[in-house]
């Protein structure tokens, strides 16, 4: 018998929130997109935890596919940063402001 | 607090701690750290220490998936991009951008995680058990994830390799270079790279190919003619 599954949720809480203090207080862009990464890291501890409570499999193949977009987004953020980086020569978020009204 | 432990074996609890330990230090030095490289390799530790939650609740396959995924490929992604763009510089993190900004986002992270330990301590979401399946250890559980897979979730798999491939046309579009194809700069690259006279690059399109296989032959010729001189 394994620790009690409110005591996984409770640390993916806090990675959760620590990432999200993260995407809101660094102004560099791959620095967000880890913190992001943080986020859908404890999302998935989380459903993994619960797939273990439950004893339903649909959680653990719910991780399968949060790895899969993981995926897919970093590999578009990355090329956002770098098309940005191209013209910009910077990669802070600060920098980004051409809709600025 | 300790009644969440009853019935837990000691090595389970050590595990357990140990690794929420080493996710949560990869996670803040993630936050905290003012080098880019040095966070991303935080983030791995932070991976890692999840891959060992995740065999720790049995889900061995996902764990796996995560290590070669997570910390081979996305990882290494970030630190491809941050040697590329050359931002590895040091980031003054002492310099608040916008006054008052980190206290609020403190205050709203700490709530937040307030809010998410009351829903997580009161179980509100338990839904019905095993829709598709229950979830046991070893192999008996990476048999039933193939078939949860690829029976109940067939077509958000099918789904996934649309998205894969949308990502993929997208990150070549993203980082395209404007307007046609140019041919001069691939020249002038070619041309810093081999030296040869009397190639004036007229045939662009057919030496574009031929010339990444010509530049080891090349170079061992100029190595075998030094070896003879």
């Amino acid at each position: 018998m394994t620790v009690s599954v409110g005591w996984y949720v409770g640390l993916g809480a806090i990675l959760f929130s620590i990432g999200f203090v993260g995407v809101l207080i660094r102004r560099n862009v791959l620095i967000m997109l880890m913190c992001v990464e943080l986020m859908l890291n404890a999302s998935n501890l989380t459903l993994v935890s619960y797939a273990r409570q439950l004893k339903d499999i649909g959680g653990q193949v719910d991780v399968f596919f949060v790895l899969v977009v993981a995926a897919a987004e970093v590999v578009v953020g990355l090329a956002i940063v770098v098309s940005i980086f191209r013209k910009r020569l910077n990669a802070t978020a600060d920098d980004i402001s051409s809709l600025k009204g | 607090m300790n009644s969440y432990l009853i019935g837990a074996a000691l090595p389970d609890v050590l595990t357990f701690f140990l690794a929420g330990l080493i996710c949560v230090i990869g996670a803040l030095g993630v936050v905290l750290s003012n080098h880019p490289v040095r966070a991303a390799l935080s983030l791995v530790m932070t991976l890692f220490g999840v891959a060992v939650l995740f065999v720790e609740q049995q889900a061995d396959f996902l764990a796996a998936v995560q290590v070669i995924v997570y910390a081979g490929a996305i990882v290494v992604l970030f630190l491809f991009v941050i040697m590329l763009l050359g931002v590895d510089k040091v980031e003054k993190i002492a310099k608040e951008p916008l006054k008052g900004q980190r206290i609020f986002a403190l205050l709203f992270g700490l709530g937040f995680l307030a809010l998410i330990m009351i829903f997580g301590h009161n179980h509100f979401s338990m839904g019905q058990n095993s829709v598709v399946g229950t979830a046991s250890g070893g192999d008996k559980g990476i048999v039933q994830l193939a078939q949860a897979t690829f029976t109940n979730y067939l077509l958000p798999f099918e789904s996934t390799s649309l998205l894969l491939i949308i990502a993929v046309v997208g990150a070549v579009i993203l980082v395209r270079r404007e307007g046609p194809f140019d041919t001069e700069d691939l020249e002038d690259e070619d041309e810093s790279r081999i030296v040869e006279p009397g190639d004036d690059g007229l045939a662009t399109d057919s030496s574009n190919s031929s010339d990444l296989v010509e530049t080891p032959i090349v170079e061992g010729e100029d190595s075998e003619s030094a070896e003879a001189i």
